[in-house]
């Protein structure tokens, strides 16, 4: 069973449910998909057993062979290659590329271009007790986690319970991590701007045919838009995690007491179960 | 030429569109930008009024004509993001929200079977609000988190101010360190990180300002709801000065922020007893543009 546990806004609690629901599962896998700013590591303190890079296939242009036809530069549509053929110059910018192979594909010269291995994150895998713990990490200056989020995936446990803990938004960091989980979670706090990002969540879900209930995290009594929205939509809301400036102290170090709410979020685990 | 303030954040909710909103109010003659096209929220608390409204192009996702394609599995077997999906009726489809609109595909097919088609990503609107001109937009859900979007809302805002002989640009990032932050961050004359006194806000901060540094923008940091651990916030000043970050200040955890964004109302308005904090931060900022 893999579920997801995303929110549009940041800053709601994902990763306070995704690690709780996590240490729930007893010796599931926890897998931090929000490489752009991985935190679950601060609060399930795994040992890391085993880390390593990933990498995406760069091209080099060698411009001894280069005939400067510039069908690569034509090519790419992320504008990463100029070439200017006057004067045999070619130019190439690696923040733009996103290694999808056209330009070496469409090179008409054997040996021109040569994609070559860079790292552009690092994969981290390790145990907190008996769950499993798996992270991505984009590196500074890389501009996109969604392949990364990809290979990630590949190293989920198979038939152990999975918890996915997403990047905020609603963008395509998200839909790599959705992508073929049972469940999805989407955390929100009472305000406006959690229910305006959790409307955009709805819609996107929806738009992937996932199944799919609320979280309500920071709950007060006294304000109810996310209940009004939820039950105009027809959408559960269920679990409620109330606001307390004790677990906010906590959690600023990095601290959540996992024990106390172990059987509340077993109870959720079932929950999720019987509605697969 | 205008000058560029940036507000970003690294890690979600710290109170990046709290604190642009008020410095919306106090500060003068700006255009305002929500660069934060993914999850949007500073217009349910400047409310603008939509005097333009533009559709935003996106990418060119892959589409194959089945009643041409071979099945040769070519398009699928070179796609790099697991993008091309054989269907229960053998069919090869694109999972446009998979697509990176790299044609990788287009080119390989042997028969001609697959184009690329123009997408429709998002909106982009020029708005005025009761605090100046608003440059916004919405991504749509799934769409590719398109830092074009970005430079784009910017781009608008720049030639809003020449156009109207405006001095300063204030524009509310989004969180994280990828593409639309990237995007947000060039260009920018200072950029205010806001964090929070946890130890993921102090995680996330150094990530951000490695950013930052990477890209030569000069920064200042934040600490927003300093009060809920003196300790952490003590740690972010002294971290912020070591890496050379200009210490702006910090705001005190006040329930009344909380209860004033409930009511879409701006905290430095709504919160009289903090309308002094942020206008030393502003103060601050402003100086170093």
């Amino acid at each position: 069973m893999k579920i997801a546990v995303a929110s549009g806004k940041g800053g709601t609690g994902k990763t306070t449910i995704a690690t709780m629901l996590a240490y729930a599962t007893g010796s599931g896998q926890y897998v931090d998909c929000d490489a752009e700013e991985p935190n679950g590591h601060i609060f399930l303190k795994p040992a890391i057993e085993k880390e390593f890079d990933f990498t995406m296939p760069i091209p080099h242009i060698n411009t001894d062979v280069c005939t400067f036809c510039q069908k690569c530069e034509e090519a790419c549509v992320y504008k990463a290659i100029v070439i200017v053929p006057q004067i045999k110059k070619v130019m190439f910018f690696d923040d733009l590329c996103h290694a999808c192979g056209t330009c070496s594909y469409v090179c008409p010269v054997e040996g021109a271009i040569e994609e070559i291995d860079q790292p552009v994150g690092r994969i981290r895998i390790g145990r907190a007790k008996d769950l499993h713990f798996l992270e991505g990490r984009l590196n500074i200056k890389e501009a996109s986690a969604t392949q990364l989020i990809n290979n990630l995936k590949k190293h989920i446990i198979k038939d152990a319970t999975v918890v996915l803990d997403a990047p905020p938004g609603t963008s395509c960091s998200v839909v790599a991590t959705l992508d073929g989980v049972d469940y999805v979670l989407l955390v929100t706090e009472p305000t406006p701007f959690g229910l305006s990002d959790l409307k955009l969540s709805v819609e996107l879900v929806e738009s992937m045919n996932l199944p799919f209930s609320i979280v309500v995290n920071k709950d007060r009594d006294d304000v109810t838009i996310i209940d009004e929205y939820a039950k105009q939509k027809g959408i559960d809301i269920i679990y409620r995690l109330p606001f307390s400036e004790e677990f906010a102290k906590l959690y600023s170090e990095g601290i959540l007491p996992f024990d106390d709410y172990r059987s509340d979020f077993e109870n959720l685990l079932k929950k999720i179960e019987e509605r697969i | 030429m205008s000058r560029e303030l940036v507000v970003i954040s690294g890690k979600g909710g710290t109170g990046k569109t709290s604190l642009v909103a008020s410095f919306a109010v106090l500060m003068k003659d700006k255009v305002i930008v929500d660069a934060d096209a993914d999850a949007a929220n500073l217009h349910i608390l400047l409310k603008p009024k939509i005097k333009r409204k533009e559709l935003f192009k996106g990418n060119m996702p892959a589409k194959i004509d089945t009643s041409r394609c071979i099945r040769c599995d070519e398009c699928r077997r070179l796609c790099r993001f697991d993008a091309i999906r054989i269907d229960e009726k053998g069919d090869y489809v694109v999972n446009q929200m998979r697509c990176d609109s790299c044609a990788l595909c287009k080119y390989a097919c042997p028969v001609d079977a697959i184009e690329m088609v123009e997408s429709i990503s998002g909106e982009w609107y020029e708005s005025e609000t009761f605090y100046g001109p608003m440059v916004h937009a919405k991504l749509y859900p799934g769409a590719e988190n398109s830092g074009n979007l970005v430079t784009m809302v910017k781009h608008r805002a720049k030639i809003i101010s020449e156009e109207n002989n405006i001095e300063y640009i204030l524009v509310d990032g989004s969180p994280g360190i990828g593409c639309p932050v990237i995007s947000t961050i060039s260009g920018a004359d200072f950029v205010v990180i806001v964090t929070e006194p946890t130890q993921s806000g102090l995680h996330d901060l150094r990530r951000v300002k490695e950013l930052c540094d990477a890209f030569k923008v000069k920064t200042g940091v934040v600490v927003n709801k300093s009060t809920l651990n003196e300790g952490i916030t003590k740690r972010i000043k002294s971290l912020a000065e070591e890496q050379g970050s200009l210490f702006l200040g910090t705001i005190p955890f006040d329930r009344c922020v909380l209860d004033a964004v409930i009511n879409r109302e701006i905290p430095c308005e709504a919160c009289g007893s903090l309308r002094d904090v942020y206008a030393e931060i502003l103060k601050k900022a402003m100086e170093m543009l």
